[in-house]
């Protein structure tokens, strides 16, 4: 039989935990600051997440250009800016989302999911922190516009950035419902390819919406990208000095069978969009553990 | 300095010296079934505040499945558990706040500083404002990483991660600590490292250690163990206890004259048997033994050889197999996922 010792010292007690809403709010705080803290870290996400948009930006807009031409005024590049700065948002924001997915496979998942935490705080702050991300992403593309002829005032500025993030939040929310759903890694470009891609083609990033075959129309109106689209587009045309012909041919508005949609409608249709896949991403995360 | 007295009546005995404060694990008749599959078969035990405490068994045998329960991570199908006072299904988030949990695979995140990561964690689990950096200082002390504290995990060996791991586990103050195959997959002398660390948080902090393992070694540094195969407790003791529960410890000698050192012996007062080859003398400690037994043999010692049950021969005695034949089997490791840990 062997003696052994009994722990020398009490157990320190216990200290207090911050529970309740503070708590909770710390923990948005913890989980956004995190999101910026790896955005800062990895530049060539930053870097490749500008690269494609000035592609799309240069060799489309100036290619199309051509073929289009000017228009009271106005060019083709001109009319794309606000789609290709809307896509690096996006691209962003559904980036920071799908994380996610690398957080699983990589175990960080598990730490914040057995975390007496609510779902939703997660959520929130992963939201929050994707939005942020896309945001700075997009005011970095501000830089080029006066390189395509877009004038910037004080007020479009801020415009355009509340807009980046109303978008960005939308697509951090859907993206993290998507995320949740995947389970491998390998997934993850399959999803870039046939979700994102196919939703950026489809909502007016890149061409006017106007004059499309009906079949095609009918699918940009079912993609909740062509609602963010189209007010942030209107934000900047509003605020250029753009001909009654250039307006026509480049045509800001989203008609359902003929009628033209309100931008506040456009916004509402963006917000219960983002509503939902928080609630979707929250009950998405929830099955995961 | 307290006497742990041996309970001898598997499974399910009662915590002994340490007990004498509340327990931080108390579990009656904990039982979880998988539709025709029950993988823990009514399991009773008590743990008490400060002790190490240590499942033992094959992969498989329903360690894993227990542990999952008491860390709420599974609904239990029937029976009760109160974990740090807290009912683990009425009370789960309050049990969460109060245990620390350290996976077999690494949920740490590289590209965050070790120091981020544990402040990440402070966070998740309400640290106050105002004691997070002193209590980051105090458990990168714990675990003898403070020189590292501001280096990317990317840069950490996979045995200064799970030490981060364990660390980040103790931030919160908690009451019990589970490790799930703490030291599985490490080097030796990593392995004593974790050892090292393992018994500095019960010393200084006074927290519960709650460990699983397949290494018989390893389970010898627990207070007790309990022994579990197909979803029952088949012994719970100390190691030494189980160790005495299965033989004596012998010494076996050859001699150029067996017959005189069987008398000798025998007129020294040892019990002594002739077996194949030699002698065999049961002996209570084999160590202390060794000794005056070669001395009072009176003829040439030509071979001595003296032996303790192990806890192989502790698995062996109940469970009729050695634990090793188990291990190729499906490993499942605690907190099963898809793939398994990972580097960036």
């Amino acid at each position: 039989m062997t003696t052994i010792t009994a722990p020398s010292t009490v157990p320190a007690p216990p200290m207090e935990l911050h529970t309740g809403a503070t708590g909770e709010l710390r923990v948005i705080g913890m989980v956004w600051e995190r999101e910026l803290i790896r955005y800062v870290r990895t530049r060539t996400r930053i870097l490749s997440g500008l690269i494609q948009p000035v592609l799309f930006l240069f060799v489309l807009g100036y290619g199309m250009s051509g073929l289009v031409g000017t228009v009271g005024g106005f060019n083709f590049h001109q009319f794309v800016y606000p789609g290709v700065v809307a896509m690096s948002v996006v691209m962003t924001a559904m980036f920071s989302a799908l994380s996610i997915v690398w957080d699983r496979e990589f175990g960080f998942l598990r730490e914040m999911l057995i975390a007496p935490v609510d779902r939703s705080t997660l959520v929130l702050g992963k939201t929050f922190g994707g939005a942020s991300v896309a945001a700075v992403q997009g005011t970095i593309m501000l830089v080029l516009a006066p390189l395509v002829g877009i004038h910037l005032t004080p007020l479009l500025v801020v415009q355009m950035i509340g807009l980046e993030l109303l978008m960005a939040v939308a697509m951090t929310t859907f993206g993290v419902f998507v995320a949740s759903r995947i389970s491998k890694m390998e997934s993850f470009q399959v999803v870039m390819q046939m979700l994102l891609m196919p939703m950026l083609f489809l909502s007016g990033a890149l061409f006017p919406l106007n004059g499309l075959p009906s079949w095609l129309a009918f699918i940009t109106r079912l993609n909740p990208l062509t609602y963010a689209i189209a007010p942030f587009r209107q934000v900047i045309f509003d605020a250029q000095h753009m001909s009654a012909v250039a307006r026509a041919r480049f045509s800001t508005n989203i008609t359902w069978f003929g009628w033209p949609l309100p931008m506040w409608l456009e916004l509402l249709i963006v917000v219960v969009f983002a509503a939902v896949f928080f609630v979707l991403a929250v009950r998405g995360l929830s099955r995961a553990e | 300095m307290s006497v742990l007295v041996a309970t001898t009546s598997p499974p399910g005995g009662r915590p002994s010296a340490a007990a004498s404060g509340p327990s931080a694990v108390e579990v009656r008749g904990l039982t979880k079934s998988f539709g025709d599959l029950t993988a823990v078969k009514g399991v009773s035990f008590d743990v008490a505040q400060g002790e190490i405490f240590a499942f033992l068994g094959p992969n498989g045998a329903g360690k894993s499945t227990t542990i999952k329960m008491l860390c709420t991570l599974a609904r239990p199908t029937a029976g009760s558990a109160r974990v740090a006072g807290f009912d683990i299904v009425e009370d789960a988030k309050r049990v969460r706040r109060h245990i620390g949990l350290v996976f077999q695979e690494q949920t740490l995140d590289d590209q965050l500083t070790a120091e981020e990561n544990l402040r990440f964690h402070a966070v998740l689990y309400g640290v106050p404002s105002d004691q997070v950096d002193a209590r980051i200082t105090r458990v990168f002390e714990l675990v003898a990483l403070s020189d590292r504290r501001k280096d990317l995990v990317s840069t950490y060996s996979g045995g200064m991660a799970r030490r981060l791991e364990i660390a980040r586990g103790m931030l919160h103050t908690p009451r019990v600590l589970f490790l799930d195959e703490p030291t599985v997959g490490l080097d030796p002398q990593t392995r004593a490292l974790i050892w090292e660390d393992i018994h500095r948080l019960r010393r200084e902090e006074g927290v519960t250690i709650f460990l699983t393992t397949h290494y018989m070694d390893e389970a010898e540094n627990a207070e007790r163990i309990a022994i579990i195969d197909y979803g029952e407790i088949i012994a719970l003791d100390t190691p030494d206890a189980l160790k005495a529960a299965v033989g004596s410890d012998t010494i076996a000698l050859e001699t150029a004259d067996d017959d005189a050192a069987l008398a000798a012996l025998r007129a020294a007062g040892y019990k002594v048997e002739r077996t194949v080859g030699g002698l065999t003398a049961y002996v209570e400690d084999e160590e202390a033994a060794v000794g005056p037994v070669v001395a009072s043999v009176g003829v040439p010692v030509r071979m001595v050889r003296a032996h303790r049950p192990t806890l192989d021969d502790v698995f062996l005695h109940y469970t009729g197999r050695e634990i090793r034949e188990q291990h190729s089997e499906g490993a499942m490791p605690m907190f099963a996922r898809a793939h398994g840990a990972h580097r960036r």
